[in-house]
């Protein structure tokens, strides 16, 4: 029953950081139809960047989970002025290629200036040590990235359904036509969203750096894992990318704990999920179905 | 069944120029003219260029060309070959070590292996359209490589498949320069192979489905199957490339089944020419020339030149080599035959 819970507690928490990749991904989806591959990558600018700054500025983990999201969110908005913006009117397959392209240059100009080895992060003082549950005790810093994690997916939820600037970015993101014609400036939200999409990358990285080995490729294998989550979860469906993430993040850790002798499936257990999701519900679990033709 | 058209602007989701077709349209002599020069400079390549360098190229062109297939002429972009491609690689070299086999029989079983692969992830994949079928191909293609990764005691893990035998009835073939010209019918005929089915009563449903997939289904075809079949014809011509780049490389490492593998194949397409067959071999050419000559001079982030000309060819050049120089082409023919009137 104890390692039945810490499983539940270590997949919840791997669940988390899909969650906030999922919830950027679905965000920007829905805002400029464009699946951004390179979200692995500010994943990994986001632990790299906290890195940098603790080692090289002496900046505190506290400061750099507010300073690492925001200046990756402008790094984003300018590379969409500057690029993406200029594609969105095609197929969004153009995106996909472009946001890849530069997936393969974020990622090497990393190895180039730091190489290819992992570097430690140390969990900052104030959640080092464990959280006494009665029965058994977990990881402070594991405690806080599921609970940070949750208030933020909270928060997203929160701002899209009760603000205002929410309710013109769903509507954008429902019919882009129609809000025009209430005479809403729908193009202003896109680079704003693409940015704020990208931040959530980043503080979902400047979280992973204490626990995970922060190296360039980190961001690369955990998005495909990503890409499979929405696809499970819809990604037209901001509630099913979230709900997709943290399911994943749970499945993968029971598997891992109780298929442990068969190490192939407990590997492929998120691609074995979506190919059944696949033949359900091809929409995805929250998903729509694509317009008719 | 769904489509490709956005729901947000009622622009039809196709990734490439309608227009592409009329490639073939080009005058006899010319078609005939560019095949003997492609025969020609594929006969003479090892003589100019380092022949392991000529025997990539002609496998990436049969596996651009089998991505091509899909992307171009069907309107599906898979993110994920390299699973058909790594697997042929993976299955033609256990063939080729365990039962000795001479190479082209490997090759096969390796393609025929890839093809049986193709059944299960077309079938699924095909449920899905655009940009989801992209992420459907990539994450299958990371399950095979993670089944890969796993399966230490067949696929010997990180150390890969090392001695891979080119056996071919006791000639010597150790030579790559002679190894090439071993290869070089196979790859014409899987070229040749992939020529035909663009041109046949069944590529032209392609087409169709391509452009109008609700209007092809409404004439009666299963478009379902229709891209099943398509997307399993084009694993075996992926599978094809990827046995003999095994015998070529007498190894192989789970680089074969890596995302970046999937990724470079669409590049190459893109580069080429998407929808125009002969411009990924092209392409191949290209891209496979520059990444050995950027590793012979010791230039390591490959990635950001492979990376910058996606990028590139993107934003500026998105019909490609071979499509921009067709286009050319036929404006020029056109204002001739304005002049002459």
């Amino acid at each position: 029953m104890t390692s039945f819970l810490q499983n539940t507690f270590n997949g919840l928490v791997s669940g988390a950081f899909y969650a906030l990749l999922a919830l950027g991904l679905a965000v920007i989806f829905g805002m400029l139809r464009v699946v951004n591959f390179a979200h692995g990558a500010f994943y990994m600018l986001g632990a790299f960047g906290a890195y940098v700054l603790l080692n090289e500025a002496g900046v505190p983990f506290w400061a750099a989970l507010v300073v690492v999201p925001v200046g990756l969110a402008l790094l984003g908005m300018a590379l969409e002025r500057a690029f993406i913006h200029r594609l969105t009117r095609l197929d969004p397959l153009y995106n996909f290629l472009l946001t890849f392209g530069l997936t393969l240059i974020l990622q090497d100009l990393v190895k180039l200036r730091y190489g290819v080895q992992s570097s430690p992060y140390e969990t900052p003082s104030a959640l080092s040590g464990s959280v006494d549950f009665g029965i058994f005790d977990f990881p402070t810093y594991r405690v806080f990235i599921l609970g940070f994690a949750v208030a933020v997916c909270l928060g997203v939820w929160w701002a899209l359904t009760r603000t205002r600037v929410g309710m013109v970015v769903r509507a954008s993101t429902e019919r882009p036509e129609l809000t025009r014609a209430f005479g809403v400036n729908v193009g202003r939200w896109v680079t704003p969203v693409f940015g704020f999409g990208i931040g959530l990358a980043g503080l979902a990285g400047v979280l992973a750096a204490p626990m995970r080995a922060v190296n360039p490729l980190m961001g690369a294998d955990l998005i495909i894992v990503v890409f499979a989550v929405v696809v499970i979860g819809g990604l037209g469906s901001i509630f099913g990318s979230v709900a997709a993430g943290f399911g994943i993040g749970l499945v993968q850790a029971w598997g891992e704990a109780y298929l442990s002798d068969y190490p192939i499936v407990s590997q492929t257990i998120v691609f074995i999920v979506m190919a059944v999701v696949l033949l359900w519900r091809p929409a995805g679990l929250f998903g729509r179905e694509e317009a008719p033709a | 069944m769904t489509s490709t058209v956005d729901p947000k602007t009622g622009r039809t989701g196709q990734a490439v120029p309608s227009a592409l077709v009329t490639v073939a349209r080009a005058p006899g002599w010319v078609r005939y003219a560019l095949l003997a020069v492609g025969l020609g400079v594929a006969l003479w390549l090892p003589n100019n260029l380092y022949p392991a360098v000529a025997v990539d190229i002609l496998c990436w062109a049969l596996f651009a060309v089998a991505v091509d297939l899909l992307l171009g002429f069907t309107g599906l972009m898979s993110f994920g070959h390299a699973a058909f491609w790594g697997a042929s690689a993976y299955v033609t070299g256990l063939v080729a070590i365990h039962l000795g086999l001479p190479f082209p029989a490997a090759v096969l079983a390796g393609a025929l292996a890839a093809a049986v692969l193709a059944v299960p992830i077309g079938y699924l994949a095909v449920k899905r359209t655009g940009i989801y079928f992209a992420m459907v191909t990539l994450a299958f293609a990371q399950m095979v490589y993670y089944i890969a990764n796993e399966w230490r005691s067949v696929t010997q893990g990180e150390n890969g498949l090392q001695g891979i035998p080119r056996e071919f009835f006791g000639l010597d073939l150790t030579d790559d320069y002679y190894f090439y010209y071993a290869i070089l019918p196979i790859v014409l005929l899987g070229l040749a192979g992939a020529w035909r089915i663009v041109h046949s009563p069944f590529g032209r449903v392609l087409v169709g489905i391509r452009d109008n997939p609700a209007r092809a289904r409404a004439l009666g075809y299963p478009v379902h199957r229709y891209k099943l079949t398509v997307f399993v014809l084009s694993g075996f011509l992926a599978g094809l490339g990827g046995g003999l780049f095994a015998v070529g490389h007498r190894f192989v490492s789970l680089e074969v089944l890596h995302w970046t593998t999937s990724g470079k194949a669409v590049i190459v397409v893109v580069l080429g020419g998407i929808g125009t067959l002969w411009g990924g071999v092209l392409g191949a050419g290209i891209v496979v020339r520059l990444e050995d000559w950027l590793s012979f001079s010791g230039f390591e982030a490959i990635g950001l030149v492979t990376g910058g000309i996606f990028v590139l060819v993107v934003l500026l050049f998105r019909r490609g080599i071979w499509g921009t120089t067709a286009d050319l082409a036929r404006r020029l023919a056109a204002r001739r035959q304005r002049d002459r009137t």
